[in-house]
């Protein structure tokens, strides 16, 4: 096996890097008054290849390394990194981050790194994705735009890419501990564009997450992604004007769960509340959805795209519940949340590269499943919608007004879905939106693995999950008033 | 803080030209370098008090080799010499798998500048701001704020950002520039409060120069302004009216009808504007222009991601489509000129992009065009991406003002806007005099005849 799975002497070895290094760097970064101070130091490389208009014409490789030293005092934070990991830039860094806390100093112990942290082992891979050849993803994007071809006449292009990184990350904090951990992650997306009679359509599906490549040839996985893009544009050729006002909505399994991402998830993280500006601020133990509705974060999952080992302070994650039974419970906290709120560390102080200061983040965020048929779900309603697929979906905090974009929807009529609908944004209010929730389905699933969560500038891949749900009053965007 | 040393051109111009040699050793017939470093500087107050200070510096390598009509595009920061001629190997090989593209390639020689024009981009005498410069600044913007209003109780903060960058590009076909930039700016955002409701806003500048920016203390009364005026927002029923687009809102809208416009999107198919050049797309109010020559603007630059010499151009004349925005690879793929649009990243293949893009200014106030209402919709905030490019589907969550016989009435919330960017460009009944420049992007006031806003 090779260098890369060792990520701790990795680092080590590759920079010259010790025990005694991280110590001396972090005794630096706390000569001031100050709490707390870290190390995160990362590699990633990454490989992106494409096909459009029939030829894999577009390949890409990104090597980024860096180190990133962060100074806590009380609220405030240092950050500084270089994408030069040399012991003098790292004492540099430190000296910049300690800026934030007041000068006179306090006695302290010198820093003695060395406890490592237990840490979970979710995606241990045979093979790195990375290293399946090239060829292979060009050979396999080359089929997929063959057999897209194939499936109808109407589809006029296709839009095929393979994503893969392997990321290593290693922290070291003041409290001694160290942790290191290599985090594979891979994705497979097709777009189908088709064409009838003037009226142009585009479908998409993809997936992933922390898996081995052959993840995507086991069981035809990559012959449904293109199967799932076709429909989608096919069923879109077909689609009338979607309605516009306040009516019921059904969301359909899976990646809908982005509702959940949006809705509530944001609002918990607990940045927000604890600076209470958030709709959600002050309100733990309070009903806040249905009884119907248990929400829970976990990033504990095996391979799942949102899973981490530890998150990027090192801290192990877990599964928080937050909201059981329609009860709120809990927030997502990173380290410097968590000791300013006095709260347990739930594992979520997560950041886009070394690049990037930590903060709460969610890891797969899911609906648990309930007691209803999904059928029986759709046959109660008279008229609404049914949304099955969703684009993006953003929130504002503060008023806790969220919006998703449905991708693939049908009216719902007298308990039938009867036509598709155009792409419409749904509307709703975080704190009101799950107490409309009046059936739950039996059918929990999670998304394929294309979630990426945005927030302050900074990406990180995410995953959400739902099981069929019944929302009584949610605002549809349509065009048909 | 002490600087730690300067950025280098010519000792990038000489990597630069060592990769590209190193490149054709490997096999390469044409290759490109670009080489970017950055230092930055954010400073961040909340409630008056330092929240983060962050400072990064970044020098990056890319890559982007041709084995005939093959490429791969590479970037890294390891950039010791033995890891990066590995790297520049494993480059070649990447481009000797990928399929032979008969459209790929370096643009044509005579497209390079002579010389490379001074936009003004860098302001030498400020450089990068000190962090104690930094944080009282947003100091200033914030207090301005929080102080403005009772209602205004809490605040997400307010960020000074300062930053300088290097570019440097080198081709094997003898064009070599290099030029640096600056840029500032300073953003608010305020929190307002009242028994019912909690609504945030924000307000920003941003410049090349330090002396180009608004004062701290109006940016920070404009956030308080916007953050204060949206409380008691309400649900309104659905409807279809007027929409009044406030400018950053209908800048946003510029930049999707851009993203329609470039090469890439259209050469896939995948663009509402697809086989639309030379037809009348929008109403003859809108003239569009898209100009990378400005000095001292945020989207200037004196060359393209592939060196292509960048000029001014008419997108869209009194409502005529007479310009897409191409690199070479999309425009051999249309059969047409580069416009000299290629945008890239450090380690991705170029791509076509707005540089200056702005709507020209018409006639009306924006309080003319408010006036003009009888009932309808002013937009100041969108959210989300109900954006659908292919079909030029569009809806999206919207807040802002309702408006009743010329005046505004209330703040409303929860609500989407939808219709189709076709039918919405040729509605743009009215156009503002009030551009201004905040972004690389920017437009006046102006209004749609009609949208559906769904509410209740």
């Amino acid at each position: 096996m090779n260098e890369l799975t060792q990520p701790q002497s990795f680092f080590l070895e590759r920079f010259g890097l010790s025990e005694r290094v991280f110590e001396k760097v972090l005794d630096t970064a706390l000569e001031r008054k100050a709490d707390y101070a870290d190390l995160y130091f990362e590699w990633r490389s990454s490989e992106f290849i494409s096909l459009e208009n029939s030829m894999v014409n577009r390949t890409a490789k990104n090597v980024t390394q860096g180190c990133g030293v962060r100074v806590c005092a009380e609220d405030r934070t240092g950050y500084a990194y270089s994408d030069e990991i040399t012991v003098e830039r790292m004492r540099l860094a430190a000296e910049t981050a300690r800026l934030i806390a007041d000068q006179s100093g306090g006695s302290r112990q010198p820093v003695a790194v060395g406890q490592l942290v237990p840490r979970h082992n979710l995606y241990a891979l045979k093979t790195l994705p990375q290293e399946v050849p090239a060829a292979d993803k060009v050979a396999l994007l080359d089929q997929i735009d063959q057999v897209a071809r194939r499936i109808d006449s109407r589809v006029k292009n296709v839009i095929a890419s393979i994503a893969t990184e392997t990321k290593l990350v290693m922290i070291a904090t003041s409290e001694g501990k160290l942790a290191a951990d290599l985090q594979p992650l891979t994705r497979l997306n097709v777009t189908v564009i088709v064409e009838a009679g003037g009226n142009r359509q585009v479908g998409f599906f993809g997936g992933g997450g922390r898996v081995e490549y052959s993840y995507f040839l086991e069981e035809d996985r990559w012959r449904r992604y293109v199967a799932e893009a076709t429909r989608q544009a096919l069923v879109n050729l077909e689609a009338v004007d979607a309605p516009a006002g306040e009516m019921t909505v059904v969301l359909g399994p899976g990646w809908p769960g982005i509702l959940l991402h949006e809705a509530v998830g944001h609002g918990l993280e607990a940045d927000f509340n604890r600076k209470r500006a958030s709709a959600f601020s002050d309100r733990i133990g309070q009903q806040v959805a249905s009884p119907l509705c248990t929400v829970v974060d976990d990033g504990t999952l095996p391979n799942r795209r949102g899973s981490l080992n530890v998150d990027d302070e090192g801290t192990p994650t877990s599964r928080t519940v937050l909201i059981e039974k329609g009860v709120l419970r809990g927030y997502l906290q990173d380290r410097l949340n968590a000791r300013l709120m006095k709260m347990p560390l739930t594992g979520n102080g997560r950041r886009e590269s070394f690049a990037h200061m930590p903060m709460p983040r969610m890891t797969n965020t899911f609906m648990l499943a309930g007691d209803s048929d999904p059928e029986e779900i759709i046959r109660s309603v008279k008229y609404g919608i049914y949304a099955a697929n969703f684009g993006g979906g953003q929130v504002d905090i503060t008023s806790g007004k969220f919006v998703f974009s449905a991708s693939e929807a049908y009216l719902i009529e007298n308990g039938k879905l009867t036509r598709p609908i155009k792409g419409a944004t749904l509307i709703g209010n975080g704190p009101d939106v799950l107490k409309r929730v009046s059936m739950v389905g039996n059918d929990l699933k999670l998304d394929e693995g294309i979630g990426t969560c945005g927030k302050n500038g900074q990406s990180v891949p995410v995953g959400v999950g739902l099981p069929t749900i019944r929302v009584d009053g949610l605002t549809v965007g349509g065009t048909h008033a | 803080m002490k600087a730690v040393s300067d950025f280098n051109e010519q000792q990038d111009i000489a990597l630069a030209q060592w990769g590209l040699e190193r490149a054709c050793d490997y096999g390469a017939t044409a290759a490109e370098v670009l080489i970017l470093s950055a230092e930055a500087i954010n400073a961040g107050v909340r409630l008056g008090q330092v929240e983060k200070l962050k400072n990064s510096r970044e020098r990056r390598f890319g890559l982007r080799v041709f084995v005939g009509q093959s490429s791969a595009c590479a970037s890294t920061s390891e950039l010791e010499a033995s890891g990066l001629k590995r790297f520049i190997e494993e480059t070649v090989a990447l481009a000797r798998i990928t399929a032979r593209d008969p459209w790929a390639g370096l643009p044509s020689p005579e497209l390079h500048p002579r010389a490379i024009p001074d936009l003004n981009l860098n302001d030498f005498a400020c450089g990068l701001i000190a962090p104690e410069k930094a944080l009282e600044l947003a100091r200033r913007a914030e207090k301005a704020a929080l102080s403005f209003h009772p209602a205004i109780t809490n605040s997400e903060g307010a960020e000074f950002n300062s930053s300088r960058h290097l570019v440097v590009f080198a081709n094997s076909q003898g064009f070599t520039g290099a030029y640096q930039g600056t840029s500032y700016s300073l953003v608010v955002v305020p929190i307002a409060r009242s028994d019912s409701s909690m609504q945030r806003d924000y307000w920003y500048t941003a410049s090349r120069h330090f002396d180009g920016l608004d004062d701290p203390e109006q940016v920070g009364l404009t956030a308080a302004k916007r953050a204060l005026r949206r409380l008691g927002a309400r649900k309104i029923a659905t409807t279809k009216v007027p929409v009044i687009f406030e400018p950053e809102i209908a800048a946003g809208l510029l930049r999707t009808l851009a993203n329609a416009a470039c090469g890439d999107a259209l050469h896939t198919r995948a663009s509402f504007l697809v086989d639309k050049l030379g037809e009348e797309i929008a109403a003859p109010t809108v003239t569009v222009v898209d100009d990378p020559l400005m000095p001292a603007a945020l989207g200037s630059k004196p060359f393209d991601g592939e060196g292509v010499a960048c000029k001014r151009k008419v997108v869209i004349e009194r409502g005529r489509l007479v310009s897409y925005l191409l690199d070479s690879y999309s425009a051999r793929k249309l059969g047409l000129v580069t416009t000299g649009n290629a945008a890239r990243g450090v380690g991705s293949p170029p791509s076509p992009a707005p540089t200056n893009l702005y709507l020209e200014p018409g006639n009306y106030s924006p309080e003319q065009i408010v006036r003009s209402v009888k009932k309808g919709l002013l937009v100041t905030e969108l959210i989300g991406f109900g954006v659908n490019l292919v079909t030029g589907d569009y809806s999206r969550g919207a807040a802002g003002f309702w408006i009743e016989e010329g005046e505004i009435a209330f703040p409303v919330e929860e609500i989407t806007i939808a219709g189709n960017l076709k039918r919405m460009l040729l509605d743009i009944e009215m156009v503002g005099n009030d551009l201004q420049w905040r972004s690389s992007v920017a437009s006046p006031t102006i209004k749609i005849a009609e949208m559906t806003v769904a509410g209740s």
